[in-house]
């Protein structure tokens, strides 16, 4: 070996160096076919949805509700209904986690209490999310008696979210340098003006994007919010509040929460579950419709998270 | 230590013993500190100087597992800062801090001052201006910031930041102001500044600062104090210490030929 390496040849160096580089170019390749592929596959299956739902693509179809005439039938129902769930599950998973975050990150002293409902907060956020759907057909449904309703669907997919929400408040918790806190606490702040004026406010960037991710994941839940009895056949909005509803009376300002209702996800697997090839059709343009809503929502995530994080640097 | 021409006494470590967890990190400290006087700490490394300069704001409390044991008297109501019926947050309203790092908020220059203020449910914008604009005239950095009050802080440069950080813990009027080695991550002209700074602001505040730079221990401080491995080996008026220093150790280290 040492009488190889004696003296510099160039010649041998260059030899050395191109394998090198062979090596290099072929992983690269490798990793553009892997990417390719992920890419070309959901890039099909979106376009594929596209041309095949194209025919249905028209004001129409988001305004009408659903028929048994396919060339009639519409989301409208299903897209308000994703619409107000969201709402219900953001706002119950937002401060619910956020604040559960907040604690384990602040307030709770490190011991065995903590680290066990740390594990378990990982393990929640596996659970598969049938079984998410069973508790809540039984506790929500039946045990507080609010039926098939929006609220019963939100609350169960703020569940489904809620280790979401709570791993990325403590990641972004995380983040804040010890230094900042020292800086709040060293001139007499409480805990809590530390976390109102400085913790909560730095970490709302990516609580946010998780808060986003979370709701982009519980928009497409199709078991638990089926486990739960959403109808798949809903020709009627929601009342408005406030609105006259067909006794003459007025509704509420929450009555909506307690209205039978149906999901973009469950509409779209009622129709392709249907014998007659046209409502593929429909299910093809509502798959569509129901990934341009994610990804909208990603973009905003993305949009929100850098507007957020211009500003907050060490 | 203490003489018939000694001034007035700001606080007092007596017996002081720091424990993080099992292990023991200051040892049996008694040191004055001298009212409107900048006393510095020296040390190498791990030696105890800023274990011992946060342990005056109670800083180690937001941490599990510290232990205080011993006095650190405070003057001129001869509280004890350690005894168990003192709220932290007590403590951190009357003793300032100014920390290695500049630390300000991701916030603007004027709402970095006033934060101390909003904490003790100060409302009055007429108040804040002007205890703000005196913080910052007490900084030496108004002139600089008054027409960017709105700008983001962290835009500032560093020595400017950390003037700042100065600023913030001026705006509440602290009794004693802790400089845990402020110019460490500054330039040697925002580091002069500094310095100037320190030597006005002991007209009116008493100044505990830990510095791992004799010159600069040299330079602002009327007493300095030694340690080392977690002990006060000496402390005197500054002058003494690097001209006729008692213990060998204190000389090795102001010699250069340990630390």
């Amino acid at each position: 070996m040492s009488s190889e390496n004696a003296g510099f040849d160039p010649a041998r160096i260059r030899a050395l160096i191109a394998r090198g580089k062979l090596k290099d170019a072929l992983f690269s390749a490798l990793g553009i076919l892997c990417l390719g592929i992920g890419l070309l596959v959901i890039f099909a299956l979106v376009a594929d949805m596209a041309v095949k739902g194209a025919e249905r693509f028209n004001l129409g179809f988001f305004l009408n509700f659903a028929s048994r005439r396919a060339t009639q039938a519409g989301i409208l129902s299903a897209w308000v209904g994703s619409l107000l769930v969201m709402l219900v599950t953001a706002m119950t998973a937002v401060p619910l986690g956020v604040a559960a975050g907040l604690y384990l990150e602040e307030y709770a002293r490190r011991n065995w209490i903590t680290e066990v409902i740390e594990i378990n907060i990982t393990n929640l956020a596996a659970v598969p999310s049938i079984v998410y759907g069973l508790l809540a057909l039984g506790i929500f449904v039946y045990a507080f008696g609010f039926g098939q309703s929006i609220l019963s669907a939100g609350l169960t997919l703020a569940l489904l979210i809620l280790p979401i929400v709570i791993v990325a408040t403590r990641e972004a918790i995380r983040a804040i340098p010890a230094m900042i806190r020292e800086g709040s606490m060293a001139v007499g702040a409480t805990r809590w003006q530390t976390c109102r004026y400085h913790i909560v406010p730095y970490a709302m960037p990516g609580i946010l994007t998780g808060v986003i991710i979370g709701l982009a994941r519980a928009i497409g839940e199709t078991a638990p919010i089926i486990t739960i009895g959403a109808l798949t056949f809903i020709a009627f909005l929601p009342p408005v509040p406030f609105s006259e509803l067909a006794d003459g009376t007025r509704a509420g300002l929450f009555d909506w929460v307690m209205s039978p209702f149906t999901v973009m996800p469950i509409q779209i697997f009622n129709w392709t579950s249907r014998p007659d090839p046209a409502f593929e059709v429909n299910a093809a343009a509502a798959g569509f419709v129901l990934m341009v809503m994610v990804l909208t929502m990603n973009a905003i995530a993305i949009w929100l998270r850098y507007r957020l994080r211009k500003n907050i640097k060490w | 230590m203490q003489t018939a021409s000694a001034p007035a006494l700001k606080a007092e470590a007596r017996n002081f013993n720091f424990f993080y967890g099992d292990v023991q990190a200051l040892k049996n400290i008694n040191m004055p500190i001298h009212d409107k006087k900048v006393t510095a700490l020296i040390g190498p490394s791990g030696c105890g100087k800023s274990t011992y300069l946060r342990s005056f704001n109670r800083m180690h409390d937001l941490y599990p597992g510290n232990r205080y044991e011993g006095e650190i008297r405070f003057y001129p109501d001869n509280t004890n800062l350690l005894a168990p019926g003192v709220d932290p947050i007590e403590v951190r309203m009357r003793v300032g801090m100014v920390f290695q790092k500049p630390n300000p908020f991701p916030k603007s220059v004027f709402e970095n001052v006033a934060y101390g203020l909003r904490v003790r449910g100060e409302k009055n914008r007429r108040a804040l201006d002007d205890k703000v604009e005196a913080a910052l005239k007490g900084a030496a950095i108004w002139d600089e910031v008054k027409d960017r009050l709105q700008d983001l802080a962290t835009n500032l440069s560093g020595g400017q930041q950390q003037r700042l950080c100065i600023a913030r813990a001026l705006a509440t009027d602290p009794e004693l102001l802790l400089f845990d080695e402020p110019t460490s991550a500054l330039d040697p002209i925002a580091t002069g500044a500094i310095e100037e700074l320190v030597h006005e602001l002991k007209q009116r505040v008493t100044i505990l600062i830990v510095t791992h730079n004799m010159q600069q221990a040299a330079r602002v401080s009327d007493y300095t104090a030694y340690m080392y491995l977690g002990e006060m080996i000496e402390f005197g008026k500054t002058d003494d210490i690097f001209i006729k220093p008692q213990d060998k150790r204190t000389e090795d280290y102001i010699t250069g030929r340990m630390g």
